[in-house]
């Protein structure tokens, strides 16, 4: 079928142009690593305060921190298609009969890819701080991921189509993100919250994907807010592909 | 009598802007015969690159109508695209990639199998003297060699239609010279060739019919010869001993005089062929025993062409 062979030669091709520079994925360690370290130990004294949820403080962080892993890894990816979109690279594709689905989900493949390598990674060197997780926990974990990272690649890169300037796209990401992070949950639980700030977080997908995370670490693998939270990312991510794949077909430069 | 490689009617394209809509193509009317290299001449921000990326299905037409390889271009893009090949004014090819590597990957976009896509590379490699760099990334390329690889990438489905957007710009002499090479191999071979360009010695060496646009439309359109012959013919100029009336009123009268002016120490002359004037006039001024100092025969450029039909002169246009 068209569409698989041509997402097929498209991932293949960015999947070889990051395995030119397999830094940058140990490069996007750095920063949930050094949550890991330097910010983990601080919730070991908070996570005996009436409100923070059981587990302890490791299988409560370290879910957030695969989620803002997600968000991090996967929205700035933006800046290569611009880069692209100014060579004239994206152009001369476009010129081609390739499917525009698969020019971009053949990059939010390879995107997931990574996303998904650098969080096994990430899950591997906190178990020996204590954190505990089943395989089946795992497999759900990194479903929920890659529909996260196919979420915001898929955003970042129609964003890119539609300003397809790193100075306007570099503030809007840090103005879009900052709040997703900050009303998720992911470096406190909302549970510590105040009500008013609880209820400007239900409005945030994102929250939802926390919780369900949360919930496989905790080993509640049938909490209704698994499926919610899977269901919620998957929905939006279908939606962010089909809202990129429009921008790849339209895209002006 | 083939069908015409491009037939266009009434095409328009309006951008918004903030200062509110600006027809950058307003209604052109094209004819693109198979086998000829055509040029579309203008300066920047005529409206060429937008009705080239118009009809290589890149950007929506606002109006207008186009068959573009026996093709619709709004109904049937797909098959445009299949037929046709497009060298963009940028690069296409990505700098960390090798240019071996980015035509197997063309070759496959286009449907090509694995070896199939291997040969292809390989023969265009050849062809476009690329194999000393093949394995290279391109970001190490001449820039004469990343054009040459951004035209191989435009020819990987042996596209009958080729369009090449400003091909020659920012490429030494040198380079220009291969590439133009190149443009009239692929003519020979039978492919369509639409070129925008801004220099008019390319357009004069390369193309069979060139259209000139300005504002959006197109305000001339013939061979380069017969665009040079309808600004004035060729000019004569002559000096002659004393008084320049005498030849003046000989020759002014002359049924292939087009113009004649004096000027200081001799006469100006725009006549329809100048090759074919000169001996009448010699002839002329010899039986008037009117002695003759100098004689030089100037024909117009495309420059000369382009300053009668916009009012403005390309060269400087190019260089600003």
């Amino acid at each position: 079928m068209k569409l698989l062979r041509d997402t097929w030669l498209v991932f293949a091709r960015h999947m070889a142009i990051t395995a030119r520079n397999p830094a940058w994925v140990v490069i996007g360690l750095v920063q949930p690593v050094l949550y890991l370290l330097l910010f983990a130990p601080l919730l070991k004294a908070v996570a005996s305060v009436r409100g923070f949820p059981a587990g302890g403080a490791y299988n409560v962080f370290v879910p957030g921190l695969l989620i803002q892993l997600g968000l991090f890894g996967a929205a700035f990816v933006g800046f290569s298609l611009i880069a692209e979109l100014r060579l004239g690279v994206v152009e001369r594709l476009r010129v081609t009969p390739v499917s525009r689905l698969a020019l971009l989900l053949g990059r939010a493949l390879r995107d997931v890819v990574n996303l998904l390598v650098t969080s096994i990674l990430l899950i591997l060197l906190s178990v020996p701080f204590g954190l505990v997780l089943h395989p089946l926990g795992l497999a759900v974990i990194l479903a929920l991921q890659a529909l996260i990272g196919l979420l915001f690649a898929s955003l970042s890169y129609a964003l890119a189509l539609w300003l397809q300037s790193e100075d306007a796209f570099a503030p809007l990401l840090t103005t879009v993100t900052l709040p997703l992070l900050l009303l998720s949950g992911v470096l406190l639980p909302l549970s510590l919250a105040p009500a008013w700030l609880r209820a400007v977080a239900a409005a945030n997908p994102l929250a939802y994907a926390v919780d369900a995370a949360r919930a496989v670490f905790n080993d509640h693998l049938g909490d209704p807010s698994v499926g919610k939270g899977v269901a919620i990312m998957a929905v939006l991510a279908a939606a962010a592909v089909v809202t990129a794949a429009r921008a790849f077909s339209r895209a002006a430069a | 009598m083939p069908s015409p490689a491009i037939e266009a009617s009434g095409l328009r394209r309006i951008f918004r802007s903030r200062r509110g809509p600006v027809e950058a193509v307003a209604g052109v009317d094209l004819r693109v015969e198979a086998g000829e290299v055509f040029g579309f001449l203008g300066p920047n921000g005529a409206g060429k690159t937008t009705t080239l990326r118009m009809l290589a299905t890149l950007l929506p037409p606002t109006g207008g109508a186009a068959a573009v390889a026996g093709c619709d271009l709004r109904r049937d893009a797909r098959r445009v695209r299949e037929r046709v090949g497009y060298v963009g004014q940028r690069t296409g090819s990505d700098p960390s990639v090798t240019g071996r590597a980015e035509l197997v990957f063309q070759g496959r976009l286009y449907g090509l199998g694995r070896d199939a896509a291997m040969r292809r590379a390989a023969e265009l490699l050849a062809a476009l003297e690329l194999e000393a760099c093949a394995d290279r990334p391109s970001a190490s390329y001449s820039g004469g060699q990343r054009r040459r690889l951004d035209v191989a990438l435009g020819l990987v489905h042996r596209p009958g239609l080729l369009f090449l957007d400003e091909p020659t710009t920012g490429l030494d002499p040198q380079g220009r010279a291969r590439l133009w090479d190149e443009v009239r191999r692929l003519r020979d071979e039978g492919t369509t060739i639409f070129l925008t360009t801004h220099y008019l010695d390319e357009a004069d060496a390369l193309c069979d019919r060139v259209a000139i646009i300005d504002h959006g439309r197109i305000v001339a359109e013939d061979t380069p010869d017969g665009l040079k012959r309808q600004v004035a013919g060729d000019v004569v100029r002559l000096g002659v001993a004393g008084d320049p009336g005498a030849a003046l009123g000989l020759l002014s009268s002359q049924p292939f005089v087009r113009e004649a002016q004096a000027e200081p120490g001799g006469v100006r002359l725009a006549v329809d062929r100048g090759e074919e004037a000169l001996p009448a006039i010699l002839r002329l001024l010899d039986g008037a025993a009117l002695e003759l100092r100098s004689i030089a025969l100037s024909r117009p450029s495309l420059d000369d062409v382009f300053l009668r039909q916009t009012g403005r002169s390309l060269r400087e246009e190019g260089a600003a």
